[in-house]
């Protein structure tokens, strides 16, 4: 019985592996490379959307800056790779150096905040996330350090054993553009994150962040050290925001403040929270969904309007934040556990909800 | 000295109006425990509607005396933001009563980014100007200077913030107030209707925002669908300063925190030898807000509540 539905387990898994190494292929075929690169950005927001879980989702620790993680990874890449400085450090030096910073600045959030919870929490984060963004705004005079809100240009592409990921190469007589290659990278890192985040989970660092989660008073009381399961937390979110912003600076060539603004922490928060919180699988559908499902948005409110009532009455742009928001207060109200729960909240809004129904 | 007086002024004018929002927050979290994230929003919709009233009236050629003008569109902004705290919270808030403490924050920020785009369709993504009506003269103190309509602004907010507390210590909705927010189911065993008291209460905090908008813009001469973000930022950061909760509180925070702003701004230049300059000024009120949740989470005058955060 077990080992049917292992073998079972097994052929889903293989075949799930299939589809994402030729998944470029099929979406560079059918509808062309900008929507590669979609799905580049898709596996970015899967890292940081799991890097948040983290802190979000295991720890419960209510963080609304998280894209300033994100900004020490993408700036730290890009400072030390590219003509800015004329430092050209190698990716496999500046990714982990941005991801052990991005760590150093999680840690350096998390310990004046370990008193505080919820809202608060949530407040002081986002203040932090302006911050950082504030400074990487400012920070180009006297000493010129990020270049201000012009951002850093020409950053290195990543070079992986002698091959520029930054130009096509041939392989076997194909031509393999750049955001394939980026694919591939990232699809690699993602499934690393991905294997972090659930050998987290369920291992014995993972249960004290439930215990957590679920009440700090009793899980101080059986033995945990809740400053040191907090900051691990931080840190370890931060971590993986670290490496995604990295590879964001590699892939997209140029950064600048603009790129993490509170709307992109909110974003990763919606993410996790339309998806489903603490679920690493719901996670990865929240992320996914909530970067493809705005393109698909852009590429068809406009024409649709022009069709049913031949001008633009709302620019496409604007229509899609509105739907965006609007959204987000829906998926509160009705469903609020998110679209793949994970069992253990499935129960905790199965339970407020019999108390609520007692009550009231 | 005279920059350090002239600096005192300004965080002042600052101060009141962001004491004024922050008894916006300040309420709502008194009586449902909740940060209110779309407040800012309703701050800024109360700019814009009072803009686009004084300029039609403007425009058509009404032969009204400026400040009446002012006053014509401040009136209606106030009905119309109070209406928009009575939706907000009937759409959002009430029906997560009782739920997970994340579930309303998520449906704020929604709502937030929500009403920005309502903006946006209807007032466009350009700063809007304000109609030059009331009266620029500059009256000066102790060498430094003041504009009329600055001491206007911090003369409305006295009156105002009198009169809110005139209306929670001293009249009937004043009491059913505070006993909700104590315990509100208790209260409603004592006949208080304590749904019509939160509605009360938004609307109330909403026209204090409404009115406030119409500063900001009057102050500053334009509108912009961004500008209650941040501003309701700094006001959330004066009511922590103060003390959430505390209506004293968010006007001692307020005010506190405009002076630290205005302050900071301009001597962070010296302090740090020209390596800093006063575009750092919005990190002030940020700054502010980790140090009093570091050291002093209850605030300046609230009183201790250790697991309310």
């Amino acid at each position: 019985m077990t080992k049917a539905l292992d073998s079972k387990k097994l052929g889903l898994f293989i075949a799930c592996g299939i589809a994402l190494c030729v998944l470029p292929f099929v979406v560079g075929g059918a509808l062309g490379n900008s929507w590669v690169r979609i799905v580049d950005f898709a596996l970015l927001y899967v890292m940081l959307a799991l890097g948040l879980n983290i802190v979000v989702g295991f720890a419960g620790l209510l963080d609304l800056g998280f894209i300033a993680f994100y900004a020490v990874g993408a700036y730290t890449y890009a400072l030390l790779g590219s003509p800015h400085f004329g430092i050209h450090w190698p990716f496999y030096v500046t990714i982990p150096l941005g991801a052990l910073f991005a760590a150093f600045f999680g840690i350096l959030l998390g310990t004046p905040v370990l008193r505080l919870k919820g809202d608060y929490l949530a407040i002081v984060t986002l203040g932090f996330g302006e911050i950082v963004r504030i400074f990487m705004n400012n920070l180009n005079a006297p000493v010129n350090i990020t270049n201000g809100p012009q951002g850093i240009n020409l950053i290195d592409p990543i070079h992986v054993a002698g091959v520029d990921l930054g130009t096509p190469i041939n392989l076997f007589g194909l031509s393999l553009p750049p955001v394939y290659l980026y694919y591939y990278l990232f699809l690699a890192l993602t499934v690393l994150v991905v294997i972090m985040a659930s050998r987290l989970q369920h291992s014995r660092i993972g249960r004290a962040w439930v215990a957590l989660r679920e009440d700090q008073v009793a899980a101080s009381a059986m033995g945990i050290n809740i400053r040191n399961i907090k900051l691990l937390a931080f840190a370890l979110g931060a971590l993986s925001g670290g490496v995604a912003g990295g590879l964001f600076s590699a892939f997209q060539g140029f950064v600048s403040p603009e790129s993490f603004s509170l709307l992109e922490s909110i974003m990763i928060l919606a993410m996790i929270v339309l998806g489903g919180m603490g679920n690493i699988a719901g996670v990865i559908l929240g992320a996914v969904v909530l970067t493809i499902a705005p393109e698909i948005l852009r590429d068809v409110i406009g024409p649709l309007q022009m069709k049913t009532m031949g001008r633009m009455l709302i620019d496409p742009e604007n229509a899609r934040m509105l739907l965006f928001g609007m959204a987000m207060v829906v998926m509160m109200l009705v469903r609020p556990e998110g679209m793949l729960p994970s069992k253990r909240r499935k129960a905790e809004f199965k339970d407020a909800k019999d108390a609520a129904a007692q009550k009231g | 000295m005279d920059i350090f007086i002239q600096q005192i002024l300004n965080g002042l004018v600052l101060g009141s109006i962001y004491a004024l929002i922050a008894l916006g927050y300040t309420m709502v979290y008194g009586i449902m425990g909740l940060i209110n994230f779309a407040h800012g929003e309703v701050v800024m919709f109360g700019a814009m509607v009072c803009i686009t009233v004084v300029s039609t009236l403007t425009h058509s050629g009404v032969n009204l005396p400026g400040w009446a003008i002012v006053l014509i569109g401040t009136l209606v902004a106030i009905p119309a933001c109070a209406l928009l705290g009575f939706v907000i919270e009937r759409v959002a808030y009430r029906p997560l009563r009782g739920a997970q403490r994340l579930a309303p924050l998520i449906t704020a920020i929604g709502l937030s980014i929500t009403l920005q785009q309502v903006a946006i369709l209807i007032w466009g993504r350009n700063y809007i100007p304000f109609p030059d009506l009331l009266n620029s003269d500059t009256v000066s103190i102790m060498g430094a200077s003041i504009t009329k309509l600055q001491v206007m602004i911090v003369v409305l907010c006295v009156v105002l913030m009198t009169g809110l507390l005139v209306i929670v210590e001293k009249t009937k909705l004043g009491r059913a107030m505070r006993a909700t927010s104590q315990n509100p189911s208790v209260a409603g065993l004592m006949g208080v209707n304590v749904n019509t008291i939160i509605s009360a209460t938004f609307m109330l905090g909403s026209a204090l925002g409404a009115i406030a908008g119409v500063m900001v813009a009057t102050n500053y001469s334009q509108a912009h669908y961004y500008m209650g973000f941040m501003i309701g930022l700094k006001a959330f950061t004066a009511a922590v300063l103060g003390g959430i909760g505390n209506l004293g509180g968010a006007v001692a925070g307020g005010i506190l925190l405009g002076i630290i702003e205005s302050l900071g701004a301009g001597y962070i230049g010296q302090l740090t030898g020209g390596f800093l300059g006063s575009n750092y000024q919005d990190i002030f009120a940020f700054m502010v807000l980790i140090l009093v949740l570091i050291f002093r989470p209850s605030g300046l005058l609230g009183e201790k509540m250790a697991d309310r955060a």
